[in-house]
């Protein structure tokens, strides 16, 4: 893995950088957390670091914000060097995982506390609280002591308090991960909404895949203080670069296959449990090389056949047998022995109504297409 | 399980019993006409008071007491702070060395303590002896109680909170002065007032450094060579146990309503 991330897919809106890095390095003591990072955030966007914990995405984040020195390499925001710029004096402003409401201060004295440093009169600071209290949904709440919030509401008092300033980034560090699963899943959409309305730029980090591909315009993947990814969500879940970008964004399943050979934008493979195929050069992200390697499609990517089905017209069947089945209410999960291979792989399907829910045992016919492959050698 | 539970509360009558029995005896003779302090009980007078507020003596030791006191947990306060930050904040090569020295007073004899400084001070520093040196003693061994009180305050605080305010914009400075001494000022009035009572009842020291200017522990041991003396100290304990309770009923009284305002919950203290 090199430390340049994957070209970026292009996006219809593609901006200006705001924020440059150029070979930011990071050392703790010995402890090489960032291993020159050199990416640009354009302006505007939802940018999100995702990754698992200890891959240096927090350390990034707050290198940004001025919290945490560069060891080595260069921050640009909007065209200036960074470097002696305190967290103070730098043009964004931070959403902290544990919200860091200040607790001896009342709703409207957080929110309106980077106010303090502006010559403006009393009235107008008044008024520009009032307002960032109704962007987040807390009209009213301002004369609340800020201890007896609950933690939705403590969330929206930061990012009120971190938006007052217009800072031209917002830094978020992991700020759902504290809601239960329904708040979070309301914030994640407020938070979108939230983003495209005053159109600052966003730079979110989390370890949550489900959260960044739901948020995001692009996403870079971090692993061991390197970019391994950037892209947008759909590119970065169709078209993973490794099988450890793969692996981490939803499920994927692996099968064993050999590379024959390549030809006219063509890759020819021989994958256990499917055969002998071809499929598109684009379909391999990473670089091609001829011999073992392996394929990996999607849960949702193959179609289980049912009694009277008709035959698709396009793809190609496998057979195999189902071994365990999971219900999800609106989806079924098969772990299906396809036939030939030993490790079992992951199909879905929908629930609709006249579908039945195959049980464990039962022999079924699989609809496939080459298209839905992604190869990793 | 009911007999246990019988037995410790036999225990804790029986502890509480010893510990403020003789207290409890200090008004009675107060207010006892009798310069001897047995039973029985002679009548009721208020003369040991009235004897009180006139030697001007002893009024002089309550000041210089109060003089130390106040200085002491100004000074080892201000100290604590420091200590306190600069453990709970920074890394810095021999902490672990360096705050065991800070605290060593802790657990040194007065004894030896009073000795040293004595000879540091009048031998080579060359300073009389008075006040001022009383009040570098009891900052010494009340500085150990300041931080370990601090230390707890400051490490309760979240890192992010002082990150936020300089994040929006505040200096170095003005965060801690908005958000951090606030939030911290429980642990400092636990401080002072810990400070404040150890150097006011501190004798060991105070003897060896005050010089002619007696504080009030060492005026009182003093008077205990003149018999018909002791029912005034009798009165003067009183008042001393009355304002200490006042005291801390005080100093309680804000910490709960800092900890209650910050949004916490109670937890220990000192009543």
């Amino acid at each position: 893995m090199t430390s340049s991330p994957a070209a970026a897919a292009p996006t219809p809106k593609a901006k200006r950088p705001l924020i440059e890095l150029r070979d930011i390095e990071k050392y703790y003591g010995d402890y090489y957390a960032l291993r020159k990072i050199t990416t640009d955030i354009r302006e505007g966007e939802f940018f999100s670091l995702l990754g698992p914990s200890g891959c240096g995405k927090t350390t990034l984040l707050r290198c940004i914000a001025g919290f945490e020195e560069l060891s080595g390499g260069n921050l640009l925001i909007d065209g200036k060097d960074m470097e002696g710029v305190s967290a103070n004096h730098r043009p964004t402003n931070m959403v902290f995982q544990s919200y860091a409401i200040f607790p001896h201060l009342t709703v409207e004295e957080n929110v309106g506390f980077g106010l303090r440093r502006e010559k403006a009169t009393k009235e107008d600071k008044a008024r520009r609280v009032a307002e960032a209290l109704e962007m987040v949904g807390l009209k009213g709440y301002g004369k609340r002591a800020a201890h007896a919030l609950s933690g939705g509401q403590r969330q929206r008092v930061a990012l009120a308090r971190a938006l007052i300033l217009k800072p031209k980034v917002l830094l978020l560090d992991e700020p759902l991960s504290a809601l239960d699963k329904k708040m979070r899943e309301q914030m994640q959409s407020e938070l979108r909404k939230l983003q495209r309305q005053v159109g600052i730029t966003f730079i979110l980090v989390t370890h949550d895949q489900e959260e960044a591909l739901i948020m995001s315009d692009r996403i870079a993947v971090m692993f061991d203080g390197v970019i391994a990814q950037l892209d947008s969500p759909e590119r970065l879940y169709r078209r993973p670069v490794s099988r450890k970008v793969a692996e981490f964004i939803g499920i994927m399943n692996f099968l064993p296959a050999t590379v024959t050979g390549t030809e006219g934008g063509q890759i020819q493979l021989e994958v256990a449990g499917l055969g002998a195929i071809a499929i598109d050069a684009e379909q391999c992200p990473g670089a091609v090389k001829t011999g073992e390697a392996s394929v990996g499609f999607r849960p949702e990517t193959m179609t289980v056949l049912f009694e009277g089905d008709p035959e698709p017209t396009r793809g190609k069947i496998a057979g195999g047998e189902v071994e365990e089945v999971v219900y999800f209410g609106d989806m079924s999960y098969y772990d299906v022995k396809l036939d030939g291979v030993e490790k079992p792989v992951q199909i879905s399907m929908r629930n609709v109504v006249g579908r039945p829910v195959l049980g464990r045992g039962a022999r079924i016919r699989i609809a496939w297409e080459a298209g839905a492959l992604v190869l990793f050698c | 399980m009911k007999s246990k539970g019988n037995g410790f509360r036999i225990y804790a009558i029986l502890y509480l019993g010893f510990l403020y029995a003789p207290i409890v005896l200090l008004p009675i003779f107060a207010f006892n006409n009798s310069t001897v302090i047995s039973f029985p009980l002679v009548g009721f007078t208020t003369q040991w008071f009235q004897a009180l507020v006139t030697d001007t003596s002893l009024l002089l030791a309550v000041r210089h007491s109060l003089i130390v006191a106040v200085s002491v947990s100004i000074l080892a306060t201000t100290f604590g702070v420091f200590a306190a930050r600069a453990t709970t904040r920074y890394k810095f090569p021999g902490k672990g060395g360096l705050m065991g020295m800070i605290m060593l007073p802790l657990v040194l004899p007065d004894i030896i303590i009073a000795v040293a400084l004595l000879g540091a001070i009048t031998n080579i520093l060359g300073m009389k002896l008075s006040l001022i040196t009383v009040i570098f003693g009891h900052t010494l061994i009340a500085t150990p109680f300041t931080i370990a009180i601090l230390n707890s305050a400051f490490q309760s605080l979240d890192r992010s909170l002082e990150e936020a305010a300089y994040d929006l914009g505040e200096t170095k400075i003005s965060t801690f002065r908005l958000i951090i001494l606030p939030l911290v000022m429980p642990g400092i009035i636990s401080a002072m007032l810990i400070a404040f009572t150890i150097s006011l009842d501190e004798y060991i020291i105070a003897a060896f450094l005050s010089g002619t200017e007696a504080t009030l522990p060492v005026y009182i041991f003093s008077q205990f060579r003149f018999p018909q003396r002791v029912p005034v100290i009798m009165a003067l304990g009183t008042i001393l146990v009355c304002l200490s309770i006042v005291l801390l009923t005080v100093a309680e009284y804000f910490r709960r309503r800092g900890i209650a305002k910050a949004g916490g919950k109670s937890s220990g203290g000192f009543l």
